[in-house]
């Protein structure tokens, strides 16, 4: 079980890492540091489903028979570059809101807001 | 290779040891550097499970792209959080623990790692791609194939997010009066003599090695998205060297602007020429009739180029968009 499962844990433990920092920290640029963790650990399970262990890269040539699956490797390539376009998104809304509040602070922001007495 | 390889095991410390101290660290420029950190021992990882293309572009992506963005958007705000208090660190403890151990506890039901005889590997399309693609399409980089001929709907689709996402970098921090640099930036542009002849005799090469992996993702790992960011990741360091405007001067927000569309339209085109062509959108088989290996091989090519300059002039365009704010204020 542990030999044959052991990287699916890896990938689990990484993800649930990455979670914590998303939920725990106030700070919005770290908040995205671990989203981005997060999503590493997510193509790595997709990534490990696809291996083979008498495998290899699947670029097709006639001195090997067994490729690994071509397909989590495809989803994820995408996925990657998507991820970069929309971690860039939240970066760019996160520079506009500290220059609204002068923070990157949730909880401050949120302060911020109700001592306006702006309906939340 | 056996399942406790070495290497494997030294990459996996290296992935714990990295995520933890992220989640520690308070400066956050140290924590954007461990990103990237660890997004390279990632890639490491996924060479190792055979997966060379996403390697490839996790290293220029995770390793290079967001850790320039994680820094431009840190010298733009606060490089330091205040710490955690109890009330916010605790819950989020107690959620991701049940988290992991309902994930732990499902993945009894996962296959074994590596097993030939895998739900994955003995699903149909399985056989599909790694043996008829080579007469079907008849190139030998199966990801390619997949990637650019049978999944090319969604690969238009993930082009198209790409686009959306620039443009929507646009509209948030666009508005850059081009104002000049500060004489601190600028000395720092003219003084590390090193830096800059390093980087005169980096960025051909960069370039080169772009259009390389851009026309032989056919043959080998490659294609538009890796070589779009690499393409993009030459022109990012110039600018970084030798100071935005010479940035902007090779590649003017305007003209970048346009390209970005262009290769969305580059690959929407083929699709509109393949309908007219008599085919299905998208099905590269029409564009040659007689000859669909020629008519895939074109198609394929087509498409990654359209691919490959959306990607590099929207990764030109997120740069230069943030680190373009600094100048503005």
């Amino acid at each position: 079980m542990i030999a044959s499962h052991y990287s699916y844990w890896v990938s689990m433990a990484l993800m649930m890492i990455g979670l914590y920092v998303v939920m725990s920290h106030a700070n919005l640029v770290k908040k995205l540091i671990g989203l981005n963790v997060f999503q590493v650990a997510v193509f790595m399970l997709y990534i490990s489903l696809g291996k083979r262990a008498d495998g290899t890269a699947p670029i097709l040539d006639s001195a090997f028979a067994a490729y690994s699956h071509p397909l989590p490797h495809v989803l994820i390539l995408t996925a990657i570059v998507v991820g970069v376009a929309t971690t860039a998104l939240g970066l760019a809304l996160t520079v506009r809101i500290h220059e609204a509040y002068g923070t990157t602070d949730e909880d401050d922001a949120l302060k911020r807001d109700s001592a306006q007495g702006e309906p939340r | 290779m056996t399942a406790f390889h070495p290497i494997n095991i030294a990459l996996f410390a290296i992935l714990v040891i990295t995520a933890l101290a992220i989640a520690r660290i308070r400066q956050l420029f140290a924590a954007a550097m461990l990103s990237g950190l660890f997004s390279l021992a990632c890639a490491c990882i996924f060479v190792l499970h055979d997966a060379v293309d996403v390697a490839f572009t996790e290293a220029a992506v995770g390793a290079g792209m967001t850790t320039v963005l994680f820094l431009c958007t840190l010298a733009l705000t606060d490089s330091r959080e205040k710490s955690t208090p109890p009330r916010r660190s605790v819950p989020a403890a107690l959620a991701a623990l049940l988290t992991g151990a309902a994930l732990i506890y499902a993945s009894a039901d996962l296959p074994k790692f590596a097993a030939a005889d895998t739900p994955v590997q003995q699903h149909p399309l399985t056989e599909r791609y790694l043996r008829d693609s080579a007469t079907e399409i008849g190139i030998p980089n199966v990801v390619t194939s997949v990637l650019a001929s049978y999944r090319g709907y969604d690969t238009l689709g993930e082009t198209v997010v790409i686009f959306t996402a620039a443009i929507a970098v646009l509209m948030l921090l666009g508005r850059t009066a081009h104002a000049k640099t500060s004489d601190a930036v600028m000395s720092l542009h003219t003084r590390h003599r090193v830096l800059r002849v390093v980087t005169k005799l980096l960025v051909p090469f960069i370039l080169v090695f772009a259009l390389y992996v851009q026309f032989h993702g056919d043959y080998g790992p490659g294609g538009g998205f890796q070589a779009g960011v690499i393409f993009a990741s030459g022109l990012i360091l110039y600018g970084l060297v030798f100071g935005l405007e010479a940035a902007r001067g090779v590649a003017p927000v305007r003209v970048l602007r346009r390209l970005v569309a262009a290769g969305v339209l580059i690959y929407g085109g083929v699709g509109v020429a393949t309908l007219v062509a008599g085919g299905a959108f998208l099905d590269y088989d029409a564009l040659d009739p007689g000859h669909p290996a020629t008519g895939q091989h074109l198609g394929i090519l087509l498409v990654e180029l359209g691919v490959g300059i959306t990607v590099a002039a929207a990764m030109l365009m997120l740069f230069l968009s943030f680190a373009g704010r600094r100048d503005a204020r």
